[in-house]
């Protein structure tokens, strides 16, 4: 079944050439076929593939299509690599995203045909980058499908783009993207240079033999990438704003999907950060910073939608977290729990607003009632993700914290108090929203319904793997050899694991960790519950709240450094030098010439005795030449 | 007589030629000069083509004539020359009533 | 038989055009005559006996200069490009109308003639005529049916250029005398690589690279660029920026590098440092544009420097993106040129400040111009991908400088720069409100949404497959490395 896996990247982009091209012609239920049917189709596929690989001995699976560039020594053929990691993200994208179609057909029913058909061409398009990203068995195919989804994120975030707010929030996902995507290529180069290839076997099979100071720069190179397409400092602001999409886009793409590529590709090249520490501490330091800083503003935001996008960053964090530690497994499980719990939220909320057609939490209020399945999934998401025992988030972010302590207790502390901030704005989000008093306008609550079931369906389905999905991966202090995930894993993991010597917390203190973090996680969950179901924060917040709600004004700080810098060099080269030094020195050449000629003119007087004279006194000088080169 | 006199006497012929033409304003004088420089050329070609053919006269009979031919050719140009040039004189002057050189710079305008 | 064939057919149809009588048969005259030339360059590419694609016989032979021309690798991507631009001009500019059209596309036939002839004389005193054959006509077409300051910009085009030919004549004179044989013939150049001692290269060098510098333009000589491009009738810029920059890349290629390679490398720095400032320079000044033909223009100046830049590293993977980007890099800006048309001829406005909207009223057109702009900016599975990605890990991997990484790094910011005028031109000219202005705007029509499709195909086609593309010039590539890798 492997060597069909050309058929999971197909069929979506089957589905975006046929919605794509035929959009003005296509029926709703008809695009709506297409656009669900083929990423239906990759799941699949994918799934019989999964079934292949979960044999024992299973060895990892090149499928060569055709040679993509084969020009001198430089052989990047365009190939497949099928193996536990890339059928694991594959299950993810195919299967978060065909739940993610389903919801669409409804979200989206209100618009036009053609730009129904636009918005599934386009996700569509989105998965099949998405594929191209974790199939590709070589760094340019990762590459293809890394600017691929990109440029889906870009048109989807500016899909409704009458707008001049959403096209800006769009234009600044790509070129934010963009800076890192720059990193990265840079650290394709050096890998030519120093390895005369691109592909993951020879690039990982030769890395070992290769200087550390090299693979340093490489792997911070690739984390410069990884920090733009994973929302990471200092490239994190386009995320918050690229909510301005679709809700189910911010789900797929801003939160489950896209946005863990950059993990993907850490744990893709897992040895080389193993073989070059400094670079997964800078990894570790990253994400732990991010995750700190983004759960401080996600406290003060209002929007909704701005909460959860914080919350990602701040979970992203997370997982950056792990992959610095050197729990790759952990951070993987943390990508996988979080595309449950993430998209269920996304698309909770997208629910909401979908029945009030409001983002502010602040005009909800009371959907307990109104929105029954709603509420309760959104509940359980909140609950995942605060890493209540037993919900997926739980275990995977205990994970990464253990192991976090095993390398240096300050990222466990820091984690902690984010594990707090996290709980404590999750449920200040759902006190608000879902508690006390419906405080919006007569005229919604009249209109307020439960949404259909294309929307509902896929909350439960998140909601069940939100609860249960954490089970994939029991630590060994409750049930030895249980984490079917890490077991899964362990052939991607294997050399990385036995290179470097990772401490193993002792049983009794592994517990403790873990009661601390259920601890600090249930006081926020209280606290918060219980302080904003009542009374929930209505007013513009003062003082330090205030920085908070600005984001830090990191926006501005950005716009006062770099854009309006580089828009005033722009400008002084752009009227200044090039029209008034360059080009005023051409002109001025042909300005001199001009004036000589203007003087020399005079000569010219019309006089016959003048023009004699001067013939005349050419002759005398052509004879003093002659006399003096004579001696 | 020695070649250097010829020389003296067409340098100085030259020169008054020269002089005239730069000083004068009457065209007819200064084609009067212009003559004076060209018999002073002709002079010094024959001058010269007699001292060639005494050198070489003994193994090359013909030596030195070619400055002679030079010179006839240079009559016939000045004739020519003389033709034109009165004809614009004359032409000159009936449109300006005067043969000052000078009135030629308004050829420029 | 085929490179002779591709001059003269534009060449005498070109001299035809200016007999007829009808301006409409003048039209449709000069797109078959463009047709066939297609015909004969795809088959040249087809065929495959050597002999078919070399010809040569007397031309002043006094002088000792031959009429040499032949195909080979470089020479037929860019007589593709050529061949393949002109129809596809023709097609998108159908229903504009010009005064006297016999004579405007007359002149157009002309100067493809001249192009080819450049791209395919082996001969140097051939290669200079044919130089200047190009030129001419361009600058006719640009001064009778340009814009308002028309004559103050093909001045200042016509001076430019015609200083960088003129020095590059004086130093092929001097390589002439100095050739074994007395002879203009490019081997005979070629040879001269041992004899010429450094000294000389170095100046000799600069004769040479002037003009090719002009053309390109390389900064800081490109101030005749945007100005031309801006007041030439967009047919003309077309083939302008679309082929014509290209004699400057090709001119390195084949009459610099490898014949002055010890000037090459003495100067290789100097000339890649300009490159990277000038690709900097103008992505700067490209975001601040408000004239969507000089946002183009100086796009293109830093797409040119990158070419430039990737030249100078001497490697082969470098010069197998320069072969694919020529041509990349030629479809691609033409796309661009065909869209401005567009909206300049309906809307008569080039500012984007009066834009908005567009994409609302015309779809089609805002689709066609995304895939062109993202190719514009070296998205993957676009043709601009494949280009540049090698020509940057040739920069990377070169051996002929020590700044390698410096200059990667400085040309990589122009990855971000593009991207950002780009998209900011698509946002501000297509998407947004429409205003008062663009309300009334119309979709693409039938035949610019031929030509805009095909070089679409185009795009994709070679971001996905390009080895063709490499094979077609791995022979030359590996040539003209070796050539230039000439040491003493």
């Amino acid at each position: 079944m492997s060597k069909f896996v050309y058929l999971v990247p197909l069929f979506p982009l089957l589905g975006f050439l046929i919605n794509g091209l035929l959009r003005k012609n296509l029926t709703k239920s008809l695009i709506s076929i297409v656009g669900c049917g083929s990423v239906l189709a990759s799941l699949i596929v994918s799934v019989l593939i999964f079934s292949e690989t979960r044999q024992s001995g299973f060895q990892a699976v090149n499928v060569n299509l055709f040679n993509f560039i084969d020009a001198d020594r430089l052989h990047i053929p365009f190939a497949f690599q099928v193996d536990q990691l890339s059928i694991l993200f594959l299950l993810i994208i195919t299967g978060v995203g065909f739940l993610i179609h389903l919801y669409s057909t409804s979200y989206m029913h209100d618009e036009k045909d053609e730009h129904f058909a636009r918005y599934f061409s386009y996700l569509n398009l989105f998965v099949f980058s998405m594929i191209l990203l974790v199939l590709g068995s070589n760094f340019v195919i990762m590459f293809i499908g890394w600017e691929g989804v990109g440029l889906c994120s870009y048109l989807l975030i500016g899909f409704w783009f009458k707008t001049k707010e959403f096209d800006d929030a769009a234009t600044k996902a790509f070129v934010m993207n963009r800076i890192g995507d720059v990193g990265f290529l840079i650290a394709l180069f050096w890998m030519i240079s120093l390895f005369g290839s691109v592909n993951f076997s020879d690039v990982f099979g030769k890395a070992q033999a290769a200087p550390a100071s090299a693979l340093t720069g490489i792997t911070l190179l690739l984390l410069v990438g990884a920090t733009g397409k994973s929302a990471q400092i200092p490239l994190y602001t386009w995320l918050p704003d690229a909510m301005a999409g679709p809700t189910p886009v911010s789900a797929l793409i801003h939160a489950a999907t896209m946005v863990t590529a950059g993990i993907y590709m850490i744990a893709r090249s897992n040895i080389l950060y193993t073989l070059a520490p400094v670079s997964q501490s800078v990894v570790a330091i990253i994400g732990v910073t991010t995750a700190f800083f983004a759960a401080t503003i996600a406290i003060k935001q209002n929007d909704i939608k701005k909460v959860l996008a914080y919350s990602t960053v701040s979970q992203l964090g997370y997982m950056f977290l792990g992959l610095g530690v050197g729990a790759y497994t952990g951070a993987v499980f943390h990508v996988m729990t979080h595309a449950f719990f993430k998209a269920l939220l996304f698309l909770g909320a997208g629910s909401v607003i979908h029945a009030l057609h409001e983002q502010d939490i602040r005009k909800m209020g009371g959907l307990k009632r109104l929105l029954p399945t709603t509420h309760l999934t959104f509940l359980l998401g909140c609950l995942a993700i605060a890493g209540i025992p037993p919900f997926a988030g739980f275990f995977s972010k205990d994970e990464i914290l253990s192991a976090a302590y095993a390398r240096n207790p300050i990222y466990f502390v820091v984690g902690l108090i984010t594990a707090l901030m996290t709980a404590f704005y999750m449920f200040r989000l759902y006190a608000t929203a879902f508690q006390g008093n419906f405080r919006g306008t007569e005229d919604q609550r009249k209109h307020i319904q439960e949404s259909p079931s294309q929307i509902t369906i896929p909350l439960v389905i998140l909601a069940i793997l939100s609860c249960i999905g954490g089970f994939l991966g029991i630590p060994d202090v409750f049930v030895r050899d249980s984490h079917l995930l890490r077991n899964f894993l362990h052939p991607v993991f294997e050399h990385s694991e036995t290179l470097s010597q990772t401490v193993e917390v002792g049983g009794s203190r592994e517990l403790t960790l873990i009661g601390v973090s259920v601890l600090v996680a249930l006081v926020g969950v209280v606290y918060s519950w219980s302080r904003f179901s009542k009374n929930p924060e209505l007013g513009e917040p003062k003082g330090f709240g205030k920085v908070l709600a600005n984001k830090w004004y990191v926006d501005e700080l950005y716009d006062m450094i770099i854009v309006k810098p580089v828009n005033v060099l722009g400008k002084f080269f752009d009227s200044i030098f090039d029209r008034a030094i360059i080009d005023g020195i051409v002109n001025g050449v042909g300005r001199i010439v001009q004036y000589g000629s203007r003087q020399l003119r005079l000569l010219q007087s019309g006089q016959v005795g003048a023009y004699v004279l001067m013939m005349v006194l050419g002759i005398i000088i052509l004879f003093a030449i002659q006399i003096i080169l004579r001696k | 007589m020695p070649i250097n006199y010829y020389i003296f006497l067409a340098v100085a012929l030259f020169c008054i030629g020269v002089a005239g033409v730069l000083t004068r304003r009457n065209a007819i004088i200064i084609f009067m000069c212009i003559e004076l420089m060209l018999n002073a050329v002709n002079l010094l070609l024959v001058a010269f083509s007699k001292m060639h053919y005494k050198a070489l006269a003994a193994n090359q009979p013909d030596a030195g004539i070619n400055g002679q031919i030079f010179v006839f050719f240079i009559m016939v140009v000045a004739a020519a020359e003389v033709s034109v040039g009165l004809a614009i004189i004359v032409m000159m002057y009936r449109n300006t009533h005067s043969i000052d050189v000078n009135f030629l710079n308004r050829l420029k305008h | 038989m085929i490179p002779i064939l591709l001059i003269l057919i534009p060449l005498l149809s070109g001299l035809l055009s200016f007999f007829l009588r009808s301006q409409r048969a003048a039209k449709n005259w000069s797109l078959i005559s463009s047709i066939i030339s297609l015909v004969v360059s795809c088959f040249g590419l087809w065929i495959t006996n050597e002999s078919y694609l070399h010809y040569q016989t007397d031309w002043i032979f006094s002088l000792g200069s031959r009429f040499s021309v032949s195909l080979d690798g470089m020479s037929q991507i860019l007589s593709l490009l050529t061949t393949i631009s002109f129809p596809i001009i023709f097609i998108a500019t159908y229903r504009n109308e010009y005064p006297n059209a016999k004579n405007f596309y007359a002149l157009m036939l002309l100067s493809q003639a001249g192009l080819l002839g450049v791209f395919v004389s082996t001969d140097a005193l051939l290669f200079y005529f044919f130089w200047e054959l190009a030129l001419i006509p361009v600058y006719f077409l640009s001064s009778q049916w340009g814009g308002e300051r028309r004559i103050q910009a093909t001045f200042k085009f016509f001076i430019y250029t015609f200083t960088g030919s003129l020095l590059m004549l004086v130093g092929i004179i001097y390589l002439y005398f100095h050739t074994r044989d007395k002879s203009f013939s490019i081997d005979a150049f070629y040879a001269l690589r041992s004899q010429l001692p450094a000294a000389s290269q170095n100046w000799l060098f600069w004769l040479f690279f002037l003009a090719f510098a002009i053309k390109m333009p390389i900064f800081p000589f490109h101030t005749w660029q945007p100005d031309t491009y801006e007041q030439s009738p967009t047919a003309v810029t077309m083939v302008l920026s679309g082929i014509m920059v290209k004699m400057g890349i090709f001119g390195i290629i084949r009459w610099l590098a490898p014949v002055l390679p010890i000037g090459s490398w003495a100067w290789g720095d100097t000339v890649s440092a300009l490159c990277v400032i000038g690709m900097i320079y103008a992505s700067l000044i490209a975001m601040q544009q408000d004239d969507l033909k000089r946002l183009v223009a100086y796009s293109s100046i830093a797409h040119m420097g990158l070419m430039c830049l990737a030249i100078f590293a001497t490697t082969k993977i470098g010069m197998q993106g320069v072969m694919i980007q020529m041509f990349s890099h030629g479809i691609n800006i033409i796309g661009l040129w065909i869209v401005i048309d567009l909206i300049e001829k309906q809307l008569h406005t080039r500012k984007i400040s009066e834009l908005g909207g567009l994409a609302q009223k015309a779809p089609g057109l805002a689709i066609l111009l995304v895939i062109v702009g993202l190719a514009n900016v070296a998205l993957p599975l676009t043709n601009g991908f494949i280009g540049e990605f090698l020509m940057f890990s040739g920069i990377y991997t070169s051996a002929a400088t020590v700044y390698n990484v410096v200059f990667t790094v400085a040309a990589a910011v122009c990855v971000i720069l593009s991207a950002v005028y780009t998209l900011n031109m698509i946002q501000r000219v297509f998407y947004g409100n429409t205003n008062a202005l663009t309300e009334n705007a119309r979709d693409i029509r039938a035949n610019e949404k031929f030509a805009l499709i095909i070089l679409v195909a185009i795009i994709i086609i070679v971001g996905v497959y390009p080895q063709p593309i490499f094979d077609l010039t791995r022979h030359f590539v590996d040539s003209i490395i070796s050539k230039m890798n000439y040491k003493i």
